[in-house]
């Protein structure tokens, strides 16, 4: 038996074996949903766009439950419903039943926050399969300052509790960052402690949100090599109790990551107002054009046809040192947002590939960041957010 | 369908898959999936015979019975595969199985 691993925003995997033809493109086997941007948490590192979608401009119920029926007849088999907080709609019970009415598997990627015993057995009865719980750290302190909300890691708790009684899956996700590092150990217990079935160990990526609080969050070197450390040690002893997915940040690597698993090859989101995107942070490339689901065109036109997700497909768009590299199929080039976001040039190589010739003054510059003294975020909101107070608050 | 987990199949369990995993036809690949969280695995013909089989009521040993017969196979080599391809079905925490009630 073949598995295909699924990370959560990073490649989701075809299943279709890769076809010699570059050009071909399998629907993607599972489709991240942004059913709106709200969210109660204000986490410094979110990875909604910096312009956040208001709450006018999502889709309505009628026009998700569109395009769920969409999906699911076009071959996609999981939907993961995510925002901001998904739960802050009250049509999410509404919207699960009929991903599952038309064949759909879903998870619920949520910060638990806003959710209540009641609501969570509704969610389960309409048939949701999985449920991912983010953990800003190990105790309420750090936790509820990183997220920007008071007494949110003791709901988390909570609901992970009633996640398990309810005989669901649970996925516990911490995002870690040089201010919460040293919690990794007792992350990982409180994993157990959970019955989680699986934990992601997502280092923070620095994009939007988290490049512009780059300097409160961006690891050392040695904090990074003892988290790797730890995450290996882990797996190995929690062998068939709990899986550890590991995702690290690419500032500090020689070679950029496969992003996405290469632009519009296994993955899209939809935005909270329908745009159909190649990445969840696309939106910040400028002068790219993203179709939106109330357009005239069909999602899976838009997969293949429309001009964003052909932008940046294959090799045929890359310059110098990419073309000609011998990695191009293997990473191909790396993150586009991080490139555009770091040269303002999307088809320049991701910076965090060595053969950039950026790569040494930007990463430079994220390690005396590291070492630096600043550790106040720019708190994530809809007014572009809004610095930490000096005492924490 | 609630059952529990780190289970240890054996001639007499009675597996059947979790509600978080779904076996399901896909229409268009055309191959049978088991859906799971954040995971898609390609169960090969066997296994897939094997888990439509697997309704919690039968036992492994049922199972192994009955395609020993539709394929007229030794029971003894049938029971062992079925018994290897459940066990790891189970350690990746995608099977459960149907224990008698007390009540």
């Amino acid at each position: 038996m073949s598995d295909v691993t699924i990370p959560p925003s990073d490649s989701l995997a075809v299943l279709e074996k890769q076809r010699s033809t570059a050009e071909t493109f399998g629907i993607p086997l599972a489709v991240l949903l942004e059913i709106t941007h709200r969210c109660p948490l204000q986490c410094p590192y979110c990875s909604n766009p910096v312009e956040l979608d208001r709450s006018g401009k999502e889709l309505t119920t009628e026009e998700w439950k569109k395009v769920l029926g969409e999906l699911a007849e076009i071959g996609v088999l999981q939907v993961h419903f995510s925002g901001g907080e998904p739960t802050a709609r009250k049509d999410l019970v509404e919207l699960v039943k009929h991903a599952s009415d038309v064949g759909l598997y879903t998870n619920l990627i949520t910060s638990a926050v806003l959710l209540t015993r009641d609501k969570l057995s509704e969610l389960a009865d309409a048939g949701l399969c999985h449920v991912q719980i983010s953990f800003q750290g190990i105790e309420e302190g750090l936790s509820d300052r990183v997220a920007g909300y008071k007494g949110g890691h003791r709901k988390k708790l909570e609901v992970a509790k009633w996640t398990r009684e309810l005989d669901l899956p649970l996925t516990v996700n911490a995002v870690m960052h040089r201010q919460n590092l040293h919690q990794l150990p007792d992350i990982v217990q409180m994993a157990v402690d959970l019955d989680a079935d699986r934990l992601e160990v997502a280092n923070v990526q620095y994009y939007g949100w988290a490049l512009k609080n780059r300097a409160a969050l961006m690891p050392t070197v040695a904090q990074l090599d003892e988290c790797t450390a730890i995450v290996e040690e882990a797996r190995e002893r929690l062998k068939g109790t709990l899986a550890i997915d590991y995702v690290v940040p690419d500032y500090y690597a020689l070679r950029p990551k496969k992003c996405m698993g290469g632009w519009g090859r296994q993955f899209f989101n939809i935005s909270p107002a329908g745009k159909v995107l190649p990445c969840h942070a696309a939106e910040s490339i400028t002068g790219l054009e993203f179709e939106s689901v109330r357009s005239n065109h069909s999602i899976a036109w838009i997969w293949q046809n429309s001009e964003a997700f052909n932008r940046y497909r294959g090799t045929g768009w890359m310059k110098e040192p990419c073309k000609s590299c011998e990695f191009r199929e293997i990473d191909f080039g790396g993150c586009r947002c991080q490139a555009f976001a770091l040269t303002g040039d999307a088809a320049n190589t991701d910076p965090a590939c060595a053969l950039s010739p950026l790569h040494e003054t930007i990463f430079k510059q994220a390690e005396r960041e590291a070492e630096g003294e600043t550790s106040r975020f720019l708190y994530r909101n809809f007014a572009g957010g809004t610095l930490e107070s000096e005492n924490g608050t | 369908m609630a059952g529990p987990r780190n289970i240890s199949v054996s001639e007499a369990s009675r597996p059947v898959l979790p509600r978080h995993a779904k076996l399901k036809y896909d229409e268009t690949r055309k191959v049978w999936v088991i859906l799971a969280p954040e995971r898609v695995l390609a169960p090969d013909e066997i296994a897939v015979e094997v888990l439509q089989l697997c309704d919690g009521k039968r036992s492994v040993g049922d199972v192994s019975d009955q395609l020993a017969a539709k394929y007229a196979a030794p029971r003894d080599a049938i029971l062992a595969d079925v018994i290897v391809m459940l066990q790891d079905l189970a350690d990746k925490g995608f099977l459960t199985e149907i224990r008698e009630k007390t009540s």
